[in-house]
């Protein structure tokens, strides 16, 4: 089968790649580009894992095709940190001990993101509705609100 | 053919050729808007290979027009897009609840009105709160484009009426008066991320005196597909919208109801459910007329 070639943005840089058309965005990104920080859980949009942002928007890789990526901008959990150190959420998450196993951290990271940057004092509610799509086996979720309040803090008011 | 395909045409009339290339020759070709129910679908219950017509390069799909008698929401818009527009919120506050129920906020980045309808779920909740609406469907077709109300759009479970090179453009609504208000509730068991066990939409105008002129009654989750439900309307007009009449809307709205029994609920309780749904949903619509007047 003839594969397609995308050229597109990831954190910034530009990337081409060949896909398949009926890949994902999230195969293309862990087994092609080896950008494995986004993480896959079940792969029919319910767990949240593979959260990315395209264009700013949250989504979910494993339901986007690798096809569709192409001219628009992604952000995988790798364009958090800069070279300064960890991004504000990344650094929150691990001050409130915000994961176990971490399989849904890169996920709930991201969509934290996407959270703060459109709603930048969101209340708790706020907070659990936006994160509905992202599932955490293991910690249960009060540690991670407190992560995402704190960091709301904290990129409000910057140390 | 046997291997996927992937096809991102840039107009209606490509869209239409390749549909209809695909259909001359006995090959299977599938619509790809957001691809939240596509690429789901493709993973589990239905592996077979097809060409994805990915239509989001298409401008008309992509459409939002608020007219002085109409407004047009493109097929292929993510509901978070709508959600964010303060002026559908203001002019379909039930239609943008419903909408803004679907899925996750992963989700609704990429989920469309559109497709909500065209997959045809009994279960959809945007199907009822667009019959409420009166929405109509403006399909593109080989000579030009056909209209369909919503609720004659749905034939079947996972059915639409769409036949082989026709293409959902959006949906045609209505503008309403500020004497008309619409309202969707759904019932599930918590409140996210969650598959309706019933739904109603509904919406009403109400005159000077507060009586009720016009009425429309959608029903989800409680049939093969959503319904218009006529008589529920009926009970409506010429009423104060007083308990009698919420309660007659109601009963009608359970009895013509004929759900199934699975695991989110049995048939009598969701025949019961979608009635008291009307009732609430109602109330809400007329409150939302009033509060306009305060
Ligand atoms: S892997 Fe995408 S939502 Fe679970
Ligand atoms: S930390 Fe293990 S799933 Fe969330």
């Amino acid at each position: 089968m003839d594969k397609i070639q995308i050229g597109t943005s990831i954190n910034g840089e530009a990337v081409e790649f060949l896909c398949e058309p009926q890949q994902s965005l999230l195969e293309v990104l862990r087994d092609t580009l080896g950008r494995t920080g986004t993480k896959e859980g079940c792969s029919t949009g319910d767990c949240g894992a593979c959260s990315v942002l395209m264009d700013g928007r949250l989504v979910c890789a494993c339901l986007v095709l690798a096809a569709e990526a192409g001219g628009h901008e992604i952000t995988t959990i790798e364009g958090l940190a800069t070279d300064a150190g960890l991004h504000p959420i990344q650094q929150k998450f691990l001050e409130h001990a915000a994961l176990q196993c971490g399989i849904c951290t890169p996920g709930l990271i991201v969509a934290t993101k996407a959270l703060l940057d459109r709603h930048p004092d969101p209340d708790e509610t706020t907070i659990r509705y936006w994160l509905a799509g992202n599932l955490c086996r293991c910690t249960g979720y009060d540690k991670i609100i407190r992560a995402v309040q704190d960091a709301a803090r904290s990129l409000a008011h910057p140390a | 053919m046997t291997g996927f395909a992937y096809h991102a045409p840039t107009s209606v009339a490509e869209t239409l050729a390749l549909l209809g290339d695909h259909a001359r020759a006995g090959r299977r070709a599938q619509v790809l808007a957001g691809g939240t129910d596509v690429l789901v679908q493709l993973r589990g219950v239905d592996r077979t290979p097809r060409a994805l017509v990915d239509i989001k390069g298409l401008a008309e799909v992509n459409r939002l027009h608020v007219g002085a008698d109409h407004v047009f929401i493109g097929a292929a818009i993510p509901s978070a897009h709508l959600n964010e527009n303060a002026e559908l919120a203001r002019l379909y506050p039930g239609l943008m609840e419903a909408a803004d129920l679907i899925g996750s906020t992963q989700i609704q980045g990429r989920a469309s009105v559109g497709g909500n309808l065209c997959n045809a779920s009994p279960a959809g909740d945007t199907i009822p709160a667009l019959i409420a609406v009166g929405a109509r469907c403006v399909i593109a077709t080989a000579s030009g484009t056909r209209e369909l109300p919503v609720e004659a759009f749905v034939t079947g479970v996972g059915r639409n009426a769409l036949v082989s090179g026709e293409l959902l453009l959006g949906l045609s609504l209505p503008r309403p008066g500020a004497a008309t208000a619409d309202a969707y509730l759904r019932f599930t068991p918590r409140t996210e991320m969650d598959i309706a066990v019933a739904g109603c939409g509904v919406s009403v105008t109400l005159d000077a005196g507060g009586v009720c002129t016009a009425a429309r009654v959608g029903i989800g989750a409680v049939a093969p597909t959503a319904l218009l439900v006529e008589a529920a309307a009926a009970a409506l007009v010429g009423t104060r919208l007083d308990e009698a009449a919420l309660n007659a809307a109601g009963a009608a709205c359970s009895s013509a109801a004929s759900p199934i029994t699975d695991k989110r609920g049995t048939a009598d309780y969701r025949r019961k459910v979608v009635g008291v749904l009307c009732r609430r949903a109602v109330g809400i619509a007329r409150d939302r007329v009033l509060a306009h007047r305060a």
